[in-house]
């Protein structure tokens, strides 16, 4: 376990050093300086860099006239909330449409549900947002447009987590604000989740046909043991294992969706800030944006990683 | 047998949730929330709370007339000056000396951190006006010191000195005549903020506060911004012009138009800005409301004196006639503008109406260019601005209908743009043919479009774009800025449009109208000539449902 973690704190080491180093050079690119240096040399500037983002001070925005991680900080909760509903979306029902079409292998279903997948997949967000937009806000009526919660509920910034938020203010408005909150929430993170979704239901249907095929499953088949335990308590787990570690690659995913996502259902995100700094060139908080995000993808593999090893024996020590 | 049935129940259960949530009847607070509750769909974020540190429209929208107020507005429709926080004013025989006399009884908001004590007094406006002008102002410096409006207008060369005469007088001295003085006191930079404030403030070693969380007379008062989300105000019941009917006013920040679009088609906003041509379409199909009123701007194909075959009349005036604008109007901006005469607009008080629009004639534009000795035809350069503006929507688009109108005439076009810094710089060097571009005028007096457009001064360096200095133009101009008779000025200014319409220094396209949706139960809304919202006389009409007030 000490090896594991070593050689993943290598990794990541290498990761954070190749990454401070990018934007450090973007940011001698800009318009502005956006630190004061002391060295006059490349790499002392650099360190100097990493003391300044250690202390927290990741520039000053022009535009805003704020520091940028001031600005980071209050976005990054709706982008969070947004983030988590959608990947739990992507796993909930990605692992259901991959087990139930492994089920059916080669049937009707197993063909539908992978056309589907294939059809989510290849989905471009932008517009597949606008279609549920049409179909469940403009025709069906069931779901807001965009925003995060209806007007009329007066709910006062606390955490910056709507759901959390409109609960604290249950004396005005009981759970209304609450479930106005979350259904606000469903388009953006049906949007987001589409294509993780896609990519995990496919990952598991083949992961867990895959392990199907092994000694110990015709073993158990042949003790008697029903198709659901086989699948549900057998194969589930090792099949497992590799769509924990696709999972981390989704995380990146996510995140460059989110920043459509959030420009569609006008969601007061990482993202929306991140594109408004954009078409304003407002290159301090576009460095910040993109080192944070960044940051999180990295840990997140991180996390996933560490999650896999511990849950493969032979991750755990490569020969 | 298999995990169909969950899952069955599982998306049953979602699904049926979903119905539920959305049929559930609303509380009694939030129906009767409704009832007093407007909400704005706005097209961006502010960059601050307060107007004078700012230059964007979206930023003045949700400042000048929700939180502020000016010392002289806009008569409701026209570009006439009336008084608003100046109850009246004198001005001295030469121009020079423009002396303010405030209104009695008008209150300043309140906050949690400043109860104010008194009300508007002359050390307001000074200190409004000088934390802009003197950098040795305490708050000069404070959220970034930067004044756009104030130092790209000159107003810190033609504003000498700025007197206390009384409690309730204030008198500003200027360095020259200058009377689009009293348009420019009614832009939004010039709003009023609070002196006492800024001493609590300065108390409190809060001085930022100023301009993120803002005090002011207007009709509402500030409560809460959330970054790209919303901005909410309540409504001021102390407000000097009566408290507004509504209570509650939120700007909700939704950038995209299509999903603007379907937020107010679902009803989740009030009112819409900016809607697309195809919206207003739409709308019009529907029966929607459009408030709309024509813009105060201009958009036109100026030509590079400098620049041979241009520096010709006969090729310009030859050039303009060759273009079919009414095609232009119909494909370019769906209609949602006027053909413009004259670079002012005919809202103006000093707009010529007796100059006549150029006639689309390809027969007599071949006949001017043979006389100008080029009967087969030249090759220029048409640079199209790379960004979308309310009053060029599609400039590119445009490019590519007057390519195809020169080519009858031998004219061959190249189209060229740039990213947008690169765009204006390039042009400003000269280095164009010839260009289209536009302006969006900052206040209601007509030398807000002649003095930056076409004097001599800014086709040195500025955004006269044809590079066309004629000194007769240029004096005529010049005795309209410093004359302070009204009458006078304006037959300065009808002098000055016909001589631009003969030496045809730009062919002027079109003026975009600026136009908003609104729900049929809101009533009382008013854009101001130059585009900006005022929400202070809204109401929602619950009966039926108001007359169209489409203006076109």
């Amino acid at each position: 376990m000490f090896k594991l973690l070593i050689r993943h704190g290598t990794t990541l080491l290498i990761s954070l050093f190749g990454l401070t180093l990018l934007t450090f050079v973007l940011s001698q690119r800009g318009d502005s300086a956006l630190h004061i240096y002391q060295s006059q040399h490349f790499m002392g500037q650099y360190l100097e860099y990493l003391q300044y983002l250690l202390a927290g001070d990741w520039g000053y925005s022009s535009i805003h006239n704020r520091p940028v991680l001031y600005d980071f900080l209050q976005h990054f909760p709706a982008t969070i909330e947004l983030v988590m509903l959608a990947l739990l979306f992507a796993i909930i029902f990605g692992l259901t449409l991959g087990i139930m079409a492994a089920n059916r292998r080669g049937k009707w279903l197993d063909n539908t549900l992978m056309g589907v997948t294939l059809a989510g997949y290849s989905m471009p967000i932008y517009w597949w947002g606008m279609l549920l937009v049409l179909l469940f806000s403009l025709t069906l009526g069931w779901t807001p447009v965009a925003g995060r919660i209806d007007y009329i509920y007066d709910v006062p910034p606390v955490t910056r987590f709507m759901l959390i938020d409109s609960l604290l203010s249950q004396d005005q408005y009981g759970f209304d604000a609450f479930f106005n909150a979350l259904l606000h929430l469903i388009l953006p993170a049906i949007t987001l989740s589409t294509i993780p979704m896609a990519i995990i239901a496919r990952m598991t249907r083949s992961s867990l046909l895959g392990v199907l095929k092994a000694e110990y499953i015709r073993t158990a088949r042949s003790k008697g043991l029903s198709q659901q335990r086989i699948i549900w308590v057998h194969a589930l787990r090792n099949a497992l294992i590799p769509i924990l570690t696709i999972s981390g690659v989704q995380v990146s995913i996510i995140m460059s969706g989110v920043i459509i996502t959030e420009y569609i259902f006008a969601w007061p995100g990482v993202g929306k800030w991140l594109l408004e700094a954009v078409s304003r060139r407002d290159f301090a908080s576009i460095q910040a944006g993109i080192l944070a995000l960044s940051l999180l993808v990295i840990a997140f593999n991180l996390a996933l990683d560490l999650l896999a090893s511990y849950m493969n024996p032979r991750l755990r020590r490569p020969s | 047998m298999s995990s169909q049935p969950l899952t069955r129940t599982l998306l049953t259960a979602l699904l049926s949730g979903l119905a539920c949530w959305s049929c559930q009847p609303q509380g009694d607070i939030a129906s009767n929330q409704r009832d007093s509750l407007l909400v704005y769909c706005s097209e961006g974020s502010p960059d601050a709370f307060n107007p004078q540190l700012v230059s964007s429209g979206t930023s003045y929208d949700a400042t000048a007339h929700t939180i502020y107020n000016q010392l002289v507005t806009y008569n409701s429709g026209t570009t006439d000056i009336a008084p608003a926080l100046a109850e009246s004013w004198k001005i001295s025989d030469d121009g020079t000396r423009y002396r303010f006399k405030l209104k009695e009884g008008v209150n300043f908001h309140g906050n949690q951190d400043f109860t104010p004590t008194r009300t508007l007094n002359a050390d307001d406006v000074i200190f409004s006006f000088n934390r802009q002008r003197l950098s040795s102002h305490p708050f000069h410096e404070v959220s970034g010191g930067r004044y756009p409006y104030f130092y790209s207008q000159g107003l810190d060369q033609l504003i000498l000195d700025i007197n206390k005469v009384s409690d309730k007088e204030v008198e500003f001295v200027l360095s020259r005549p200058e009377s689009p003085f009293l348009a420019i006191l009614a832009t939004p930079f010039a709003s009023i903020l609070s002196a006492e404030y800024a001493e609590v403030l300065q108390g409190l070693d809060r001085l930022e506060w100023i301009d993120s969380k803002p005090i002011g007379t207007g009709p509402f008062r500030f409560k809460r911004y959330e970054p790209d989300s919303y901005i909410r105000y309540e409504a001021f019941e102390d407000y000097f012009g009566g408290a507004p009917k509504i209570k509650d006013l939120v700007y909700s920040i939704t950038p995209d138009a299509a999903m603007r679009f379907a937020r107010f088609s679902a009803g989740e906003c009030d009112i819409m800005s900016n809607p697309l041509p195809v919206h207003l379409r739409i709308a019009r199909q529907n029966k929607l409301n459009i408030l709309e009123i024509p813009g105060f701007n201009v958009a036109y194909w100026a030509f590079n004196v400098e620049k041979p075959p241009f520096h010709d009349v006969k090729v310009r005036q030859a050039l303009s006639m060759a273009i079919n604008r009414e095609a232009i109007l119909k494909a370019v901006y769906d209609r949602q503008a006027q053909i413009a005469t004259s670079p002012i607009p005919p809202s103006s008080w000093a707009y010529n109406k007796q100059v006549s629009r150029v006639r689309y004639n390809t027969q007599q534009a071949k006949q001017l260019l043979a006389e100008a000795g080029y009967e087969n035809g030249f090759t220029i350069d048409i640079w199209a601005m790379p960004i979308q503006r309310t009053y060029n929507p599609n400039a590119r688009k445009m490019a590519e209908m007057m390519q195809q109108d020169l080519e009858k005439i031998g004219v061959k076009a190249r189209i060229i743009s740039y990213e947008w810094g690169t765009f204006l710089a390039r042009v400003a060097q000269g280095l164009h043919h010839s260009v289209l571009l536009g302006w969006n005028a900052d206040n209601g007096d007509p030398s807000n479009f002649l003095n930056p457009l076409l004097s001599c001064a800014s086709a040195r360096s500025g955004n006269n774009y044809a590079k066309w200095c004629h000194p007769t133009f240029d004096q005529l101009i010049l005795n309209a800025s410093q004359s302070s008779d009204i009458e006078k000025r304006k037959q300065y200014y009808l002098q000055a449009q016909a001589l631009f319409k003969e030496e045809a220094p730009w062919l002027t396209i079109a003026h975009a109208n600026k136009s908003l949706l609104t729900q049929p139960d809101v009533t009382g809304l008013v854009i101001s000539p130059v585009g900006n919202v005022e929400f202070d006389k809204v109401s929602f009409n619950k009966g039926e449902t108001p007359p169209d007030e489409d203006t076109n």
